[in-house]
């Protein structure tokens, strides 16, 4: 019997499981010793140090936000571990072999094989596990070319003057509640350095696994294109399913240079907690990129778990006919509530932006768009065009538009489209007619309306995420 | 092939089909008229499972199948095609996808190889041109877009694919001008043959003169009043319901 029901959960949720790792991680709590101590860990310069106690001043000085349309308990940061790395990973293994072959087997029921001659060509990946990269591929034929993806921590003491000028400059410390957490105990994630001029020769991507119990991940990635380069990077996460709510408080800053163009595209699948709500991760997290002249940032993302996802990838057009595109789909089930949504600043004269958000919800859930759309007094002629779709699956769900629209030059033009549909009964009635069980007819309906977002992801990904969006949706018919 | 015995159901406490006996056989064509409020759609949706019409008594049964104990989708697989009055759009599901889903699970029911999408491809191409749709018709959402006569051809480009056993059209002639009316019975027409049979609801005798049927049958209240062939047809054509009773004349003028 326990088997049976182990075996519908982990339909439910096929990354679910615990690796039984041996692992250093720190008591709770949050305090000065604590940030001093993730420093020492990383054995980080004295700058390093001191900018993250200064994060952590402001961030005692914020108070967390609450006007997100989420309910959830206060949040007792000091019940939650800020350091929680593989004991194995402490003597700095050299190449896989050296890595704790536990580690490995992880990635490989997630599907991520991190030896090189396994992987799909082309593809870099940064594997970080709670707070500690481990192992990063491809990085000498990167090199080649010039590019640099490493984890931050590396960087910070590899490339201390990229690092010290660009971090914070895109989303600073004091930037909001949870960016200045961050801030202050932010322990891996990847750095990216494009320099003028190159295409980066493979995606790169970063895949992130929560694993320890109670402790949060709070990475941190910063890419930089230089002028004229080129580079498309994605991002996978994943949690064991728990009781307990999880906190992940991420951070990603990405520059743009003239004439540079990043693609960014996330699938998200952390633990969305059980249908009565129980346990999931908390997904707190700031995402902004800024475009210099003629620079280009698309974010593609598909957000299928958290039990709370607070999420807003924006672009700051700053230079002149930069363009910033946002690709969203959201789905909900369950007790899941998810407010997410973009801001596109436009600064800059020409610059363009264009914003398509899909929204499913299922069962009881929430989920709310929340876009800001900014033409400021120099962005002439600056044009953007939004469309906002919401689907719903069932009566119990609900979902939310809250588009903020503010524009300070007169030949701007914003234009904002939504619509609410529901998987219709006729549209199921048709679907089975013709011979497909409903579950197959709402998997095909909700792919249907996710098109135009998912034509944005690279192929591999797309794939990825349909059937991921197929797995979310089981038993939401009916 | 088909057998309906004292079949009754209600929709919404409301019983609509009321007792009704109906025997098609493998190659007939039998047409379905009635004044208004009849319950002509209601049976097509009762024969194919549709949620919210209940069953209340008599039998169904589809090649000695009882059709009434079957999910929609397997009454469907089990060779019941419905072709719908109002149908449907399916944004962002192009027609291809759609059809090529559909015409696999019904050929895994018979225990046929998928089609590849190559193979499938051949065949949707065949059935576009012949229902006179353009070929880009097979990328564009299901439904989407598509005029009400679109939506006809569209819906017997479907059949043609699906090669159903029984074929329940739903006033497949509403709202189509004489020209889609010919492409509709011409369509129907190349379907027809020894093992397929087809229950034809209309409204006007019209689509008859291009579909010719074995029988036809006029309900009124939720059972077949009167029986006959082709000719009955006409005869409701000239003279209305009115052999109905004063009631139905009234209620369909």
């Amino acid at each position: 019997m326990t088997e049976q029901i182990d075996q519908a959960l982990s339909k439910q949720y096929e990354a679910g499981f615990v690796s039984d790792i041996e692992s250093e991680t720190f008591e709770s709590g949050l305090n000065e010793d604590i940030i001093r101590r993730i420093s020492a860990m990383k054995e980080e310069p004295e700058w390093m140090l001191e900018w993250r106690l200064k994060a952590y001043q402001t961030f005692l000085e914020m108070d967390d936000p609450d006007w997100a349309h989420v309910n959830f308990p206060k949040i007792d940061f000091q019940k939650i571990s800020y350091y929680s790395a593989p004991k194995s990973m402490k003597d700095k293994p050299k190449s896989l072999d050296e890595v704790d072959p536990e580690l490995l087997r992880t990635y490989e029921k997630l599907g991520i094989p991190l030896y090189e001659q396994e992987m799909l060509a082309g593809v870099a990946v940064d594997a970080v596990f709670d707070s500690v990269s481990v192992v990063t591929t491809f990085r000498e034929k990167l090199e080649e070319a010039g590019v640099i993806f490493c984890p931050i921590s590396e960087a910070v003491h590899k490339y201390p003057d990229l690092i010290k000028k660009y971090i914070g400059s895109v989303v600073p410390r004091s930037d909001n509640y949870f960016a200045a957490l961050n801030s202050a105990v932010f322990t891996d994630g990847s750095f990216v350095f494009i320099p003028k001029g190159v295409r980066c020769p493979m995606e790169l991507s970063t895949y992130f696994r929560i694993n320890e119990q109670n402790t949060g991940q709070f990475e941190r990635t910063l890419i930089i294109a230089e002028e004229g380069s080129h580079v498309s990077y994605l991002e996978g996460c994943t949690a064991p399913q728990r009781d307990e709510n999880q906190l992940h408080a991420a951070v990603v800053e990405l520059v743009a240079m003239d004439n540079a163009k990043i693609k960014y595209s996330t699938v998200q699948n952390w633990y969305p907690g059980d249908e009565q709500g129980r346990g999931g991760i908390y997904n707190f997290v700031t995402k902004r990129g800024i475009c210099h002249t003629n620079a280009h940032i698309s974010w593609t993302q598909v957000e299928t778990g958290s039990s709370i996802t607070w999420k807003y990838p924006s672009c700051v057009l700053k230079g002149d006919n930069s363009v910033g595109e946002f690709y969203s789909v959201a789905l909900t089930r369950g007790a899941q509530q998810a407010d997410t949504g973009t801001k596109m600043i436009h600064l800059g004269k020409n610059t363009r932006s264009t914003i398509i958000a899909k929204g499913i919800s299922a069962k009881n859930s929430n989920n709310a768009y929340r876009g800001l759309v900014q033409m400021g007094p120099k962005a002439d002629n600056a044009r953007n065009f939004t469309q906002c779709d919401s689907l719903l699956i069932g009566d119990k769900c609900g979902a939310h538009t809250f588009p903020y629209i503010e524009s300070r030059n007169p030949s701007a033009i914003v234009e904002h489209e939504a619509t609410t549909s529901k998987v219709s009964d006729e549209q199921l009635f048709l679907c089975q007619q013709r011979g497909l069980d409903p579950e197959k007819a709402v998997s095909m309906i909700v792919n249907g309306f996710c098109k135009e977002v998912f034509k944005e992801l690279p192929m591999e990904f797309a794939v990825e995420a349909g059937k991921l969006l197929e797995i979310s949706l089981e038993g939401s018919v009916g | 092939m088909l057998s309906i015995n004292n079949l009754t159901a209600k929709v919404e406490d409301k019983t609509i089909i009321k007792g009704l006996n109906l025997e098609v056989k493998p190659g007939e064509v039998h047409a379905i008229m009635g004044p208004n409020g009849a319950g002509k759609s209601t049976l097509g949706y009762v024969l194919s499972g549709r949620e919210g019409y209940e069953v209340e008594g008599g039998s169904a049964t589809l090649n000695n199948n009882d059709l009434l104990d079957m999910d929609i989708e397997e009454r469907a697989r089990e060779g019941l095609f419905l072709a719908f009055q109002y149908p449907v759009e399916i944004p962002g599901v192009s027609n291809m996808e759609f059809m090529k889903e559909s015409v696999n699970a019904i050929r895994e029911q018979r225990g046929e190889d998928a089609l590849s999408a190559a193979e499938f491809l051949k065949i949707a191409k065949d059935a576009c041109k012949q229902v006179q749709l353009p070929l880009d018709f097979l990328k564009r959402g299901v439904n989407e877009g598509f005029s009400g006569g679109e939506k006809k051809r569209n819906e017997i480009m479907q059949m043609i694919l699906l090669k159903p056993t029984l074929c329940i059209l739903d006033e497949s002639d509403s709202g189509l001008d004489v020209d889609a009316l010919q492409v509709v019975a011409n369509g129907v027409n190349s379907q027809r043959d020894a093992n397929r049979s087809f229950i034809v609801v209309t409204h006007y005798q019209r689509l008859l003169d291009y579909i010719k049927p074995d029988f036809v049958h006029i309900l009124a209240d939720g059972k077949i009043v009167k029986s006959g062939d082709a000719s009955l047809a006409l005869e409701v054509e000239k003279e209305g319901y009115a052999f109905l009773g004063k009631g139905y004349e009234e209620a369909n003028a």
